[in-house]
């Protein structure tokens, strides 16, 4: 088979599992290139240089940013790697299962409509056995293998493999490899907010309302169903913590500082509604 | 102004978070009307016209709809879309929901809104972001809402009461692209995760599969179910479907006890809804005892075995 595969990457941390499969996918000779795919501002070239540190042989960056940028939802990201998908005569896309910010996991399933291509999500093992792709996929109860015909979209599961980090001579080397720009009218993509529900994530006129754990009231009894724990020592140890820097790491920078300053313990959980201009 | 709602089951019962969804449907106002799609699924049917809410039951069956496969059941809404000019499709926010729907919204162009915990209105919605650490309340103008529902965030309709008359929907021809093969599902005599009254879980201070014994004869003692990290099912100690957190399962228990657990934001984000958390972690400094209302700073090879032979006496 000589495919091409695309790869998506986002700028938010990339935990790097669709890189591996892809590549792993190449080594075996089953595809023939692996193409790293960013939306966003100038700095996704980064996320895309690390992609070809990894292993894949070109980027492509779309460059979204400013208003635009702020628009970019997953049905956007969709149409554009669906438009991608037929530019580069790829067939097979490989994508993370769900953002680490905005937890939508919507991308690939959208992706894979819009190209009317099948769909294997939350994909945990994948063998490509000539036009077709044997997918096990992680469901509610367990697991269930699914066979679709390629070309396909795979949305990857965190277990689908293990990462591999960048050496120091695949970083020199990703150092010449090409990124090609492109922008999404090039691709026939508009951005603008048509009907878009996107309110109170990124604008700055609307607001985002945070809201936090208060102290609790009284402090709970343990319920009934735990009515049993009584003769334990458990000591009632209520651990009030600010943010810490190993939290705080993992958060997303605006939402951390803003979070940070405001002295917010990190219990958000009850209500006592605190509204935040958005931008945080 | 009416609902859509798919429903999940395995052509013999109905999946439980089908009832929660059908609760947010009635919360939205409107007709509620629910699908029912599968190769043998009169039962089901019958079973979902029953349950409080429900005005409407929709019925599609035929051997393409074998494993519910996205591919095949997308053009099925959107006929039935077509012909009954629905303002919501929603389901819940489950393997089947999450893999379905937005495929479904692509095809309408519209954007979908995922893994809602509450409505504010038929047009406003309240969604967790960044792992649940923040909320964001989302306006959503698109002509038809697709939605998926957090089971935990909204009761179970009751499956008594309702009385929705039945009927055939045209059949959207097969598509065949894609082939369920089979399916592999955990057996357990325990309480299901996300509906268990208890849960126990277990992480990475378990140190190995065996030792999930101790939390099971804790469970088992406790009526409750059984969940783990994701450090402890990446690292092979139990199967991926026990995993509470972001990118797993969400719940919200009367009772969370946390054994071993350090508590990364990821795993918050699945369970500190629950109404009472305790925490077991030999580290004092362990970001569970955030979030937990009792925490237990101890060995959990000690303080397990002795809570389970205290649950013995």
């Amino acid at each position: 088979m000589s495919g091409r595969v695309l790869v998506g990457v986002k700028r938010v941390i990339d935990y790097a599992v669709k890189i591996r499969e892809a590549v792993k996918l190449k080594e075996k000779k089953l595809i023939k290139e692996v193409v790293a795919v960013s939306c966003g501002p100038q700095q996704v070239q980064e996320t895309i240089r690390t992609a070809l540190a990894m292993g894949a042989d070109r980027g492509i960056h779309v460059e979204v940013s400013g208003k635009d940028y702020e628009n970019l939802g997953p049905l956007q990201v969709s149409k554009i790697l669906a438009a991608l998908a037929k530019k580069e005569d790829a067939n097979l896309i490989i994508l993370g299962k769900q953002a680490i910010d905005d937890d939508c996991n919507q991308t690939g399933q959208m992706t894979a409509a819009l190209l009317d291509w099948p769909q294997g999500t939350f994909a945990s093992e994948v063998a490509l056995e000539g036009d077709t792709m044997k997918v096990v996929r992680e469901i509610d109860g367990g697991l269930e293998t699914i066979k679709i015909k390629m070309p396909a979209v795979v949305t990857a599961d965190l277990r689908l493999n293990t990462p591999r980090y960048a050496t120091l001579p695949n970083i020199m080397k990703a150092k010449k490899k090409k990124i090609t720009n492109v922008k999404p009218g090039d691709l026939g993509v508009e951005l603008t907010r048509r009907g878009e529900c996107r309110e109170g994530r990124r604008g700055h006129t609307e607001r985002t309302v945070i809201r936090r754990r208060t102290e609790p009231d009284s402090k709970p009894s343990v319920p009934a169903a735990g009515g049993a724990l009584g003769p334990f020592p458990l000591q009632a140890r209520l651990i009030r913590t600010r943010l810490r820097p190993s939290v705080c790491a993992s958060l997303p920078q605006r939402l951390c500082v803003g979070l940070c300053s405001m002295g917010l313990p990190l219990r958000m959980k009850r209500h006592a509604a605190l509204t935040v201009t958005a931008g945080v | 102004q009416s609902t859509l709602v798919v429903a999940e089951h395995n052509n013999d019962t109905l999946t439980p978070i089908t009832l929660n969804a059908i609760s947010a449907a009635s919360k939205i106002g409107g007709e509620v009307a629910c699908l029912v799609a599968g190769t043998n699924c009169t039962k089901v049917a019958e079973e979902v016209s029953k349950i409080k809410g429900v005005q409407k039951v929709l019925v599609a069956q035929h051997d393409a709809y074998k494993g519910a496969l996205a591919e095949e059941l997308t053009p099925l809404i959107l006929a039935t879309q077509k012909q009954f000019n629905f303002t919501h499709i929603c389901a819940g926010a489950s393997a089947f929901g999450k893999n379905l729907l937005p495929r479904v919204a692509a095809k309408l162009d519209v954007a979908p809104i995922s893994d809602i915990i509450e409505i504010k209105s038929p047009d406003t919605f309240v969604r967790t972001i960044y792992a649940g650490n923040a909320l964001s309340t989302v306006k959503c103008s698109e002509p038809v809402k697709v939605l998926t529902v957090r089971g935990t965030s909204f009761e179970a309709a009751a499956v008594e009461g309702g009385g929705a008359a039945t009927e055939e929907v045209s059949l959207s021809s097969p598509v065949g692209v894609s082939e369920w093969l089979e399916q592999n599902l955990t057996k357990s005599d325990r309480p299901e995760l996300t509906s268990a009254k208890v849960v126990v879980s277990g992480g990475r201070g378990l140190k190995s599969g065996e030792n999930f014994k101790l939390l099971y004869d804790l469970a088992d003692k406790m009526n409750a179910a059984v969940g783990a990290s994701r450090a402890a099912v990446d690292a092979g100690f139990v199967p991926n479907d026990m995993q509470v957190g972001q990118t797993g399962k969400i719940v919200a228990p009367e009772l969370y006890i946390a054994v071993g657990i350090s508590g990364a934001i990821q795993h918050l984000a699945g369970m500190k809804d629950s109404k009472t958390i305790v925490a077991i972690n030999k580290d004092p400094e362990a970001p569970i005892f955030q979030v937990a209302d009792y925490g237990l700073v101890a060995d959990l090879f000690k303080a397990v075995p002795e809570m389970t032979e205290a649950l013995n006496k």
